[in-house]
């Protein structure tokens, strides 16, 4: 008969399938608490990440409260959402959270796990690109691309909270560095939309769905996109993020015109 | 035009609907689209049409105009508020009620239906009960052997500002899903915000009398389509000079 693992994470072996009885007693308690009586199933899940700082860390600007309803119940409503989308469909287990927004996105006709796994991949970057302390300008190889892609910081920085001012309905506003381009651009979005899907490469985004600030600054959305541009967001992520993005798109070389 | 008076007394629809609520979402958000709007029709060919006429026109069947964003939300909002009145609630009657029983099954599937279509609009939005008369299940295509069964109740749901005009419908009842319609009273709970709202503010004789003016406009709409038809038959009876080619007048040319 050969031993019977009673590692719950082990791939079902034939036996235990054949003979649920057979299981000796002791591996009874060790077993998953999703009800299978049967052969231990493979579970892979998405956790909650938390922000890289405390929930009232980013006061008076983006309040506890906002934080504890956008983070706590939203943002981990889409988790628990994309991991019950994972527990009926194992196809979708060997992709990184990178890949599975690009494969679910489907080419503009989106299945079923697209909304759940992009808004957790947009709010995991969101929190990211805040920080206590943020605002004021970039440094270095960040600001010198934005000069040179918007013609100064100022103009980069009109262009963004105008694009979230004109942005109609629920969606995000991007800086985003496009790949066959090769520079920077303010993108706005609808709904979950995330530059991913056009194969570009976030930089930093801004939530204007309403939840993200009506509990703080209730219609009033010039002065929420300019209390982030000012005090939130952390030009340290998109220095990290430049940094890799630059492996992947050279920026140096000049552009050839093509005759 | 009774709503209006009461909403300007912000606090008539609490506990249900705060009055901060009615401030931003009323004072605010509407007041801000009726304003805009007049800013963008002003002096253009737009400015003299009602409302309803906007919307469709700058709906421009799927490519929007400027207009139709603050004209279809205006219109909404509008909607919305005469949904709703203080002490609203339970079950419709009459023939509102029939005619739920007979295209949902029961009054407690159309609630299950329209609570869901409410809680899964992803991102911005509206959820509507709609009288559709004679329309396929196409949205706009006109049904070419109309009966009396395809006139029905449906449940409908939209995005961001547009609403079930656009597809020739007739609306009965909107909620709003727009998280500043439900933020500040209940934060992302939504499922809880559509449930007081369908037992404690919908205003079903608002809606019963929807039905009636949506009826007789489906009624009229048919006859003058009859009539439209006599005319076009009558008119194609009269015309005798059709030319018609004989196969002897190409052998006298041989």
């Amino acid at each position: 008969m050969g031993s019977v693992t009673c590692n719950p994470l082990a791939p079902p072996s034939t036996h235990l399938l054949l003979n649920p009885s057979k299981i000796p007693k002791f591996c009874h308690s060790r077993r998953q608490l999703h009800g299978s009586q049967r052969a231990s199933k493979i579970i892979a899940y998405y956790g909650l990440k938390t922000p890289p700082y405390k929930l009232d860390a980013l006061e008076p600007y983006m309040s506890k409260r906002t934080l504890e309803v956008h983070w706590g119940e939203l943002h981990r409503g889409y988790v628990e959402g994309l991991n019950k989308h994972l527990a009926k469909d194992d196809v979708l287990y060997g992709y990184t959270l990178d890949e599975l927004v690009k494969v679910s996105y489907n080419s503009g006709n989106p299945l079923p796990v697209f909304n759940n796994a992009v808004q957790v991949w947009n709010h995991d970057f969101f929190w990211e690109s805040m920080q206590p302390g943020g605002g004021d300008i970039p440094k270095y190889g960040v600001l010198e691309q934005i000069e040179k892609d918007f013609g100064s910081f100022t103009n980069f920085k009109e262009k963004f909270i105008g694009a979230a001012l004109t942005l109609f309905g629920s969606g995000y506003v991007w800086l985003v560095l496009k790949r066959e381009e090769r520079r920077l651009a303010v993108v706005k979005t609808s709904n979950a939309i995330n530059p991913l899907v056009w194969n570009d490469i976030p930089i930093i985004s801004l939530d204007m769905w309403e939840h993200a600030y009506y509990l703080d600054y209730k219609n009033d959305k010039g002065t929420y996109a300019n209390v982030f541009m000012n005090h939130l967001v952390s030009w340290n992520a998109a220095m990290s993020r430049m940094a890799r993005a630059e492996a992947f798109v050279n920026l140096g070389e000049p552009k050839i015109p093509i005759a | 035009m009774l709503i209006k008076f009461l909403l300007s007394r912000q606090n008539a629809l609490e506990p249900h609907m705060s009055k901060d609520t009615l401030e931003y979402h009323w004072g605010k958000h509407h007041r801000a689209y009726v304003e805009n709007l007049n800013k963008q029709i002003v002096g253009t060919e737009l400015d003299g049409m009602s409302l309803e006429d906007v919307i469709i026109v700058s709906y421009n069947k799927g490519n929007m105009l400027p207009p139709f964003n603050n004209a279809a939300q205006a219109w909404n909002h509008e909607f919305f508020w005469e949904s709703m009145k203080p002490g609203g609630g339970g079950k419709p009657s009459g023939e509102l009620l029939e005619l739920i029983e007979r295209d949902f099954g029961s009054f407690d599937r159309f609630l299950e239906e329209f609570k869901s279509a409410a809680a899964t609009q992803f991102g911005s939005g509206w959820a509507w009960l709609a009288y559709k008369a004679n329309r396929l299940n196409v949205d706009n295509a006109v049904n070419p052997f109309p009966s009396e069964k395809d006139k029905k109740l449906v449940v409908v749901k939209s995005p961001n500002a547009v609403n079930p005009l656009v597809w020739d419908y007739s609306p009965l009842l909107t909620i709003d899903v727009w998280e500043h319609a439900y933020f500040l009273d209940f934060e992302n709970r939504r499922p809880n915000y559509i449930s007081v709202f369908m037992d404690k503010l919908v205003s079903w004789e608002v809606v019963s009398k929807r039905l009636e003016i949506a009826k007789a406009r489906a009624t009229k709409r048919e006859m003058e389509e009859e009539r439209r038809k006599k005319e076009e038959e009558e008119e194609n009876s009269e015309d005798e000079a059709v030319e018609v080619y004989v196969d002897g007048d190409e052998s006298e040319s041989e």
